[in-house]
């Protein structure tokens, strides 16, 4: 299919109203929201793995973790999200969220998801936002609700830059990561919904364990490195998201402790987050911070003990991992773990980046437009309001879908020429192809992958340091990935694979880059585990209740930061779950 | 490991190769069976696994994580997966759980 040289390159062109990147949790809800809004709209999704299974659902979900059970109110999810998030938070839109979560929920279950009831035909709740489904195929359940739409899925066909007309979004480029065919795809308006990054920094396990992490590791952050380099807004990257998990498998751990009821314990056996962190409900940084804390002073190892649980209830913990997890159950068959006699050993991941749990991503405003004029952004890819998991980004897949419905309606296709932009973008997209035909040596994108691992992982804050950070080293991170950045020229690809891998790390490093610059720009500690800062170990309401933003400015390459005010929208205590 | 093919029950339909989100499946050429280029890259969400209709599929865990002869291998049907995990010490345990509301 590839061939040297562009004008003989096979391509596809294609036209659309409306382009959605990335078919996931909230790709396939804004796919099939816009189609309901106008059934003659034309919806193309760009997806680089299988509808059916790609994203962070593909092995399926056992809670829906933002609903708000009877009792509670958008103005008491904002309260909570603002006190999980240590204060800060974009309370417009985790509200605007809150207020589309009940409905989005009932639309799914109508399509075929399970969800568990009592007696009297009430949702099961599992806390305050959670309610218990049968999740397994929530993927396939909404991936058929995009095609039975009608809109047009491209899979296996990967995005890897905008399209621009001045700096207004009007589709993107991207390639087929199996047939190597070149694609454009014009637009009048764009969705971008890709999910976060996984693989920044050096991965819980190694080597032939090196993807067995609780992030999905195909989302390798190419939403916000293609709005990095189109000079889109993005904010808060300095709260990564470390998620507390079992040990080794690096199982999610709410099913244990919401599900269960179990509590963390150190090696002496002492509940330590009543002890030392400000008790089970603190703040989901400071549960992770906690156990961190213990094993880095010398009580670990750290557990949650469900040595409480009698063997019905150890059935029900299984079947509800098999709904999400299911290599825990497999796992704990193969290492004779049984919970009710065994405690379960838990440990930080490595750091993530995405806008699910925590609110790295793009600057949206209300109606998920972002600083691009054309662009929306949803789900993970989207910043500003953490704690929407799958739910959340349903809500605000159907509302970048309905704001992106009217943008469309009120433009024409774009006449611009963009030849000269698109012939660009294709050397840039083939170029470790071509260096390995002519040249046939080089790096390849596993070894770029370990430095740029290293790098992060070693002067970043990652595992190895418990997560923990100062200026100078961020300093030395940041040369150091300067360096990285000037070896991408040399990346190598045998086949069109190895292409997708290339593209992952090139993006991977572009965030990495803007990441370190939001690390080093926050000079307090915030969140506590996510972002620890040794030099500044306090929380500073008085000079950093504000968002850290950034642009990587287009003409110059430089990341610019960019200060925005925080507005406290719902009255109350904001460091109280109930304000 | 990862996922291993057995290859007496892959017929090379090819199902588990367009549904792995990491493009990890392929055939192979020669043998017309499924086989994952880098096992190191599986996620372990058992797409595959799940898609497969002949059961040639399965999900190893990595040895430096889990011990050797365990197995958890499920059985889908329109609307439920009947899962049955073997430990170690070869104790059977079955699970029936809903996957869609019919």
């Amino acid at each position: 299919m590839w061939e040297d040289n562009f004008s003989q390159s096979p391509k596809e062109l294609m036209e659309t109203d409306l382009l959605i990147i990335g078919g996931g949790t909230a790709g396939c809800l804004a796919a099939v929201e816009a189609k309901e809004k106008n059934p003659d709209l034309k919806v193309v999704i760009m997806e680089k793995a299988h509808i059916d299974r790609s994203g962070c659902l593909a092995a399926g979900m056992n809670a829906i973790n933002a609903y708000l059970n009877p009792g509670e109110t958008p103005e008491s999810f904002v309260k909570y999200v603002r006190y999980d998030a240590c204060g800060l938070i974009r309370e417009d839109l985790v509200k605007s969220i809150a207020e589309e979560l009940n409905p989005v929920v009932q639309k799914v279950e109508k399509w075929g998801l399970p969800i568990k009831k009592d007696a009297n035909g009430q949702y099961l709740p599992r806390g305050r936002w959670n309610i218990k489904i049968n999740g397994e195929s929530l993927k396939p359940i909404i991936a058929e609700a995009a095609r039975e739409k009608g809109a047009l899925i491209l899979n296996r066909v990967t995005a890897t830059n905008y399209l621009l007309d001045g700096n207004r979004v009007v589709g993107a480029c991207g390639f087929g990561i199996r047939d190597g065919r070149f694609y454009i795809i014009k637009a009048k308006a764009t969705i971008i919904a890709t999910g976060g990054a996984a693989g920044l920094y050096r991965p819980n396990n190694p080597g032939s364990a090196h993807h067995k992490m609780w992030y999905s590791p195909f989302n390798t952050g190419a939403g916000y490195a293609m709005g990095i380099r189109s000079g889109a807004e993005m904010t808060s990257l300095e709260m990564r998201f470390i998620a507390l998990r079992t040990k080794d498998i690096i199982s999610p751990t709410g099913t244990l402790a919401l599900g269960f009821g179990a509590p963390q314990v150190n090696a002496q056996g002492e509940k330590f987050m009543t002890t030392r962190y400000g008790g089970e409900g603190a703040p989901t940084p400071i549960r992770v911070y906690g156990p961190t804390k213990e094993n880095k002073e010398g009580r670990g190892p750290c557990y949650m003990d469900t040595r409480h649980l009698a063997p019905e209830q150890v059935k029900e913990l299984k079947a509800s991992y098999l709904d999400m997890y299911p290599d825990i159950v497999l796992y704990w068959g193969a290492n004779e773990i049984d919970p009710s006699k065994d405690p379960i050993e838990i440990q930080g991941t490595e750091p993530y980046i995405m806008g699910g749990h925590c609110q790295a991503g793009y600057w949206i405003n209300v109606d998920r437009s972002t600083t691009l004029p054309g662009l929306y952004a949803a789900g993970d890819v989207a910043g500003g309001a953490p704690y929407k998991f799958v739910s959340g980004c349903w809500a605000e897949g159907v509302m970048a879908a309905r704001s992106a419905v009217e943008y469309v309606k009120a433009v024409e296709q774009v006449s611009a020429d963009l030849e000269e932009q698109i012939a660009e973008e294709w050397q840039r997209i083939y170029a470790p192809l071509q260096r390995f035909r002519q040249i046939g040596e080089g790096v390849n994108p596993r070894e770029m992958e370990e430095r740029l691992q290293k790098i992060m992982d070693e002067y970043a804050g990652g595992l190895t340091t418990y997560y923990e950070m100062n200026d100078e080293k961020l300093l030395a991170a940041q040369k150091k990935l300067a360096k990285l950045s000037q070896q991408v020229q040399y990346l190598i690809a045998e086949d069109y694979h190895e292409l997708m891998e290339a593209h992952e790390v090139i993006d991977r490093i572009e965030v990495a880059e803007a990441l370190v610059h939001h690390l080093l720009y926050r000079k307090e500690t915030r969140w506590p585990g996510y972002q620890t800062r040794l030099d500044y170990p306090e929380r500073d309401d008085q000079n950093w209740l504000k968002f850290v933003n950034s642009r990587k400015n287009p003409l110059t390459g430089q990341i610019e930061i960019i200060e925005r005010p925080y507005e406290q929208l719902v009255p109350g205590d904001r460091y109280s779950p109930r304000g | 490991m990862s996922v291993i093919t057995h290859n007496d029950k892959c017929t090379g339909c090819g199902k588990c190769v367009e549904i792995c989100p990491g493009d990890l499946l392929v055939l192979n050429q020669e043998k017309n069976k499924s086989m994952i280029r880098h096992p190191e890259d599986c996620w372990d969400c058992m797409a595959c696994v799940k898609i497969c209709p002949y059961g040639a599929l399965e999900t190893k865990l990595p040895y430096q994580l889990a011990s050797y002869k365990a197995s958890l291998k499920p059985q889908v049907y329109p609307d439920r997966i009947v899962w049955q995990l073997t430990d170690l010490a070869g104790n059977k345990e079955e699970f029936i759980i809903k996957t869609l509301e019919i």
